[in-house]
């Protein structure tokens, strides 16, 4: 690891975790705040942006090896764009609250979501290759 | 500055006009909220990357600790300082702060994409037991470690005075 990988990885974070806010927000006061929706909008549109990414920039991501795009638009970037932490305080709360249904809706639907998004982005980019 | 006050326009000692708005003198605007959210996150981004490095130095390629840790970690955290920060709580809601260390730290610290790819990957490289355990074990640990932060901080806002009702509804953040 690097000054400037750290670097990378700071200035996308920084963007990441604003346009969290922002979606997450926006989505939250159109929908209501009943169910957490603007988690779930911005973990599942990550997803599926990280999908694309892996896809397209073929990085060894398990293996640690990344360059400067990854570390900027993936580790950095989508990293900070998406949220366990509130997805967690969430789900507590609406246990706390009694809706145990709702809670065990939002890990299963977060779930599911969420990693058919990363493999619908992932299969996009890999189909478009091999037609191409 | 009171609430009355126009917003940013304090008066300048010497006499300049205000050039620029004072945001950050301003608890609740929201730019001083994204402000918040930006330092935050890149504070809690850069640790994240600083430890999945580390992890991966320790443990080798076979299993993303790293990203375990770090949604277990920032779990803990939130649950932590968002019952600290309840009303009745041991500290008081300053909404930058909360902003600065929920929005920011533990959702930049964290990461639901990262470990939705690392579970597609160990999929796809035939490590279904891997896989399997990635999925199913974070969701656990995240809840447990969700809890776990809530209830210490109900015992610390409980020590001395009456215990709070939970942290509720921050639905939105």
């Amino acid at each position: 690891m690097t000054l400037a990988s750290l670097l990378w990885v700071a200035l996308g974070s920084a963007f990441g975790g604003v346009a969290r806010h922002w979606l997450s927000g926006l989505v939250g006061r159109r929908l209501g705040e009943g169910f957490p929706w603007g988690t779930f909008a911005v973990n599942v549109s990550g997803a599926f942006g990280i999908g694309l990414c892996a896809a397209s920039l073929a990085v060894d991501h398990l293996d640690g090896d990344y360059g400067n795009a990854w570390l900027l638009g993936v580790i950095g970037f989508l990293g900070s764009y998406t949220t366990v932490s509130s997805f967690s305080l969430q789900t507590l709360a609406l246990v706390r609250n009694g809706e145990r249904g709702r809670a065990v809706g939002n890990v299963a639907l977060s779930l599911a979501c969420c990693l058919t998004a990363a493999a619908i982005g992932f299969a996009v980019i890999d189909a478009s290759r091999s037609a191409g | 500055m009171n609430a009355q006050s126009p917003a940013g326009r304090d008066p300048d000692p010497i006499g300049r006009p205000a050039a620029f708005p004072r945001l950050w003198r301003i608890p609740g605007h929201p730019g001083t909220l994204y402000a918040m959210v930006a330092l935050g996150s890149l504070l809690g981004g850069s640790l994240r990357f600083v430890t999945s490095e580390a992890m991966l130095a320790a443990f080798g390629p076979g299993f993303p600790w790293g990203t375990l840790v770090v949604n277990v970690l920032g779990s803990f955290l939130i649950g932590l300082y968002a019952t600290l920060t309840a009303p009745g709580g041991r500290l008081p809601p300053r909404p930058a702060l909360q902003h600065l260390v929920m929005t920011g730290f533990c959702g930049g610290f964290t990461t639901f994409s990262i470990f939705s790819l690392e579970a597609l990957l160990l999929f796809q490289g035939g490590a279904l037991p891997q896989a399997a355990l990635h999925v199913g074990g974070s969701v656990v640990v995240w809840l447990a470690a969700v809890w776990a932060g809530h209830a210490v901080a109900t015992g610390l806002n409980g020590r001395g005075r009456n215990r709070v009702a939970p942290e509720g509804t921050r639905l939105g953040m």
